[in-house]
């Protein structure tokens, strides 16, 4: 009979992390290449002696940038609550991590308004080269991924409210997550907002 | 010292302790047990038989279809309705990725990998689960779609777009199994498994499954702005249009998820063909894998095909005239073929250097055949000729973009691909059900289906430089045009009938098949090392690991011929 050496208990392999870094990996190239789309269809639209901007609509920036601030406040407070959470300090933890989840529907908000402000058309008439369709597809898919992090944020202070305080991965990989969200929505404002 | 769990019974499944709570309570309420055991089911091994079950049963339907449409080729379109041609071809070509080889490639890894990494289950299993069920709801709206005038070419805008957003949703499903196989292999391997310990099956699945992980998401983005656009404005992405192309040689404005479904995107998802055939040339040699790491390695670079489906792109490769690589021309040449080979060539380049290692396994040492191995030959093998064709494909001056031949290509590469997975359902058949296949009824249907594919694929090899054009039932050259499309279709017929042979000696192997042993194969890696089938959470005791072949290490001296750990 065949026989191995027993091995001692596995530690802790940092598994919710390294998912969590798998699914940031998965949604970096998908928004990546969704703007890839978007710059290739601007390019046509100025090769061909088009306006890629639809006549009449103005981004509006205010709003665009508060979100862009809101992140770094957002960003903030994820690592905040990673540091208070290696402290043992619930109440910091829980803080932290609630603010991150009100800010992110701020941001949330924000897209709301820029939405309303930009009352911009998608009928095919108006909208000859695409840009409102790729504009809300491509912000409506960021939207989304505001939601997965509030849900994480909730989820994650549930849990550690909960009593599951040595459990400290959740709340380092909510905190990566969120740095993704930062770091997409930095190339999204940049390519959408800034160069228009 | 840890003896290996062998208390199981071998007709035991080992199934979830849920399952059979109720099988005392008559046999009506077992049978609804058990159904509602198999739903909600998050045990790897049931997983990864419901996702090749369903793949191989899917394939039955998309090999017809694909014998209809080279019949239909060879009658020059009078068989067939042609309203529906268009979406034949769609549902054949989106069917083979993402009916059949992903989830039944998937499937085997799922029920394999953790196994052989020495893990206790899949690290988020209700993921893999959601998954499978996103796979399988995906998969039943694109075909009840289709089947609705909807999809590429359809009619009904409301089915057109049940077809887009089912495409996205499919796909969504087989992105969660590929982040959960990931995170397993890089998280839950047994002690003393550091990467370079990783069987080599184990080791292709991190590479493919990273990049589904990387590609597949950039297609769903492709598909959100599809189905955006076909609800609110069809003009920029050509609305129902935008869907038709599916090849490398449509015009770019027609192909926006072309790239899922052809070279090099595929060979991500045929990449653990290659591992699977490297993981049994040890086994077969019956000593230690020598040159393990150029064979990771080798494994490794057909992954650079990741990059092709990331950046979306088909390269190709102009090759004019004598002046090629000179004069002016110089800078110019140099970019493309640069480009090209990286794309292209090293990932061809990868499965090269596994063919090539290939025999070392065998210096020194008496091979001992095995039916597994064989399945695992022919499917490497027309894998390679698939992407070998892919490299002909992008030198412009053949001409063979948007022809025929890059279907040829496809089919060679997916065939080959499920005639691995037959092998891989062969060699862990033990692991799964705990009882071994007939080799002598089995090895028929390897030779039947490396035949099949030969004849699927071929005849679009030589079709293809006739210039028969991809996608289209009436056409005209010169040259036997009846013979190569019949003989196309007698290919997916035969494909067909192999797949139904096969799960037919599965089913029979299933209920009354031989008691496998614990180790019937002789193996060196873990999934060996418990009984079969195994327990719920696969090994009684954790093991640890010293070498990348551990139980060769506790085995007699004569098969050590070469240590290489």
């Amino acid at each position: 009979m065949l026989a191995l050496p027993s091995a001692p208990a596995p530690a802790a392999r940092r598994q919710l992390f390294v998912g969590t870094a798998l699914v940031c990996a998965a949604g970096a190239t998908m928004l990546g290449g969704m703007l890839a789309v978007w710059l290739r269809f601007r390019d046509e639209a100025r090769a061909a002696g088009t306006a890629w901007l639809p006549k009449g609509i103005t981004v509006p920036e205010v709003a665009s940038n508060i979100m862009l601030f809101s992140f770094i406040a957002i960003v903030v407070f994820a690592q905040w609550a990673v540091y208070a959470a290696r402290r043992g300090d619930k109440q910091h933890t829980a803080m932290a991590l609630g603010l991150t989840a009100l800010i992110g529907l701020a941001v949330i908000n924000a897209q709301a308004a820029v939405y309303t402000q930009m009352a911009l058309p998608i009928r095919s008439d108006v909208d000859v080269n695409g840009y409102g369709v790729m504009f809300y597809a491509l912000t409506g898919t960021f939207v989304l991924f505001l939601i997965g992090g509030i849900v994480f944020s909730l989820v994650t202070a549930f849990r550690y409210l909960g009593g599951r305080t040595t459990e400290r991965e959740i709340v380092t990989a909510h905190a990566l997550y969120w740095n993704f969200v930062t770091a997409a929505f930095c190339m999204l404002w940049f390519v959408v907002y800034v160069t228009k | 010292m840890t003896t290996i769990d062998r208390t199981i019974a071998p007709t035991a499944q080992a199934e979830p302790a849920g399952s059979v709570a109720h099988a005392s309570a008559g046999p009506g309420t077992a049978v609804v047990a058990t159904i509602g055991a198999w739903i909600t089911t998050s045990d790897h091994k049931r997983l990864g038989r419901m996702l090749m079950v369903g793949g191989l049963i899917a394939l039955v339907g998309i090999g017809g279809i694909g014998a209809l449409l080279g019949f239909e080729r060879a009658d020059s379109g009078s068989l067939l309705e042609s309203g529906s041609i268009q979406q034949l071809f769609a549902i054949n070509r989106v069917g083979l990725a993402f009916f059949v080889v992903l989830p039944v490639m998937l499937g085997l890894s799922v029920a394999v990998v953790p196994l052989q990494i020495g893990a206790r289950s899949l690290a988020f299993p209700r993921l893999a689960a959601a998954g499978f069920w996103a796979w399988f709801a995906g998969m039943a709206m694109v075909i009840t779609s289709i089947a609705s005038n909807g999809g590429p070419g359809g009619g009904t805008s409301r089915f057109v777009a049940l077809f887009i957003s089912s495409y996205g949703v499919m796909l969504l499903g087989l992105t969660a199994i590929a982040v959960s196989l990931a995170t397993t292999v890089l998280t839950s391997r047994a002690p003393g498994m550091n990467m370079r310990r990783i069987p080599l099956f184990s080791w292709s699945v991190l590479v493919s499954a990273l990049g589904l992980v990387l590609v597949l998401p950039v297609a769903i983005g492709t598909v959100i702005y599809l189905y955006v656009s076909y609800r609110y404005n069809r003009q920029p992405f050509d609305g129902n249009s935008g869907l038709v192309g599916f090849g490398p040689g449509t015009d770019a404005s027609s192909n926006w998820l072309g790239f899922s479904l052809t070279q090099p995107t595929t060979f991500i998802y045929a990449l653990p063909a290659i591992g699977f055939f490297a993981e049994l040339l040890p086994l077969v040699g019956r000593k230690r894998m020598p040159k393990r790491g150029t064979m990771m390695a080798g494994i490794a670079l057909v992954g650079v095909a990741i990059l092709g489906g990331v950046t979306q792109t088909q390269q190709t490769l102009p090759w004019t005239g004598s002046k090629l690589y000179l004069g002016d021309f110089f800078w110019d040449k140099l970019g493309h073929l640069l480009t090209y080979a990286f794309l292209f060539g090293l990932p061809v380049l990868g499965a090269v250097v596994v063919l090539m290692l290939a025999p070392m396994a065998f210096l020194g040492s008496k091979p001992k055949l095995s039916v597994p191995f064989l399945f695992a030959f022919f499917g490497f093998s027309m894998v390679l000729v698939g992407m070998l064709g892919n490299l002909l494909t992008g030198i412009e001056e053949l001409r063979l973009l948007g022809t025929v031949f890059e279907e040829g290509a496809y089919v060679y590469i997916c065939y080959g691909a499920i005639l691995s997975v037959m092998g891989g359902i062969v060699h862990w058949g033990p692991k799964l059900w705990g009882r071994t296949m007939d080799p002598k009824k089995v090895a028929p249907f390897a030779l039947l289906g490396v035949a099949a594919t030969v004849l699927a694929s071929l005849p679009y090899y030589i079709a293809g430089f006739a210039d028969q054009p991809a996608d289209a039932v009436a056409f005209d050259y010169s040259g036997p045009q009846n013979l190569w499309n019949v003989l196309v279709g007698v290919g997916h017929g035969l494909m067909v009938l192999t797949v139904l042979g096969f799960l037919g000696l599965a089913l029979q192997s299933f209920r009354k098949g031989e008691l496998a042993g614990d180790d019937p194969w002789d193996g060196q890696t873990l999934e060996w090392a418990t009984s079969s089938p195994p327990p719920v959470n696969n090994f009684s005791t954790m093991h640890s690991v010293a070498s990348a072949e551990p139980l060769v290490d506790l085995k007699p001296a004569p098969v050590l011929l070469e240590e290489n750990s």
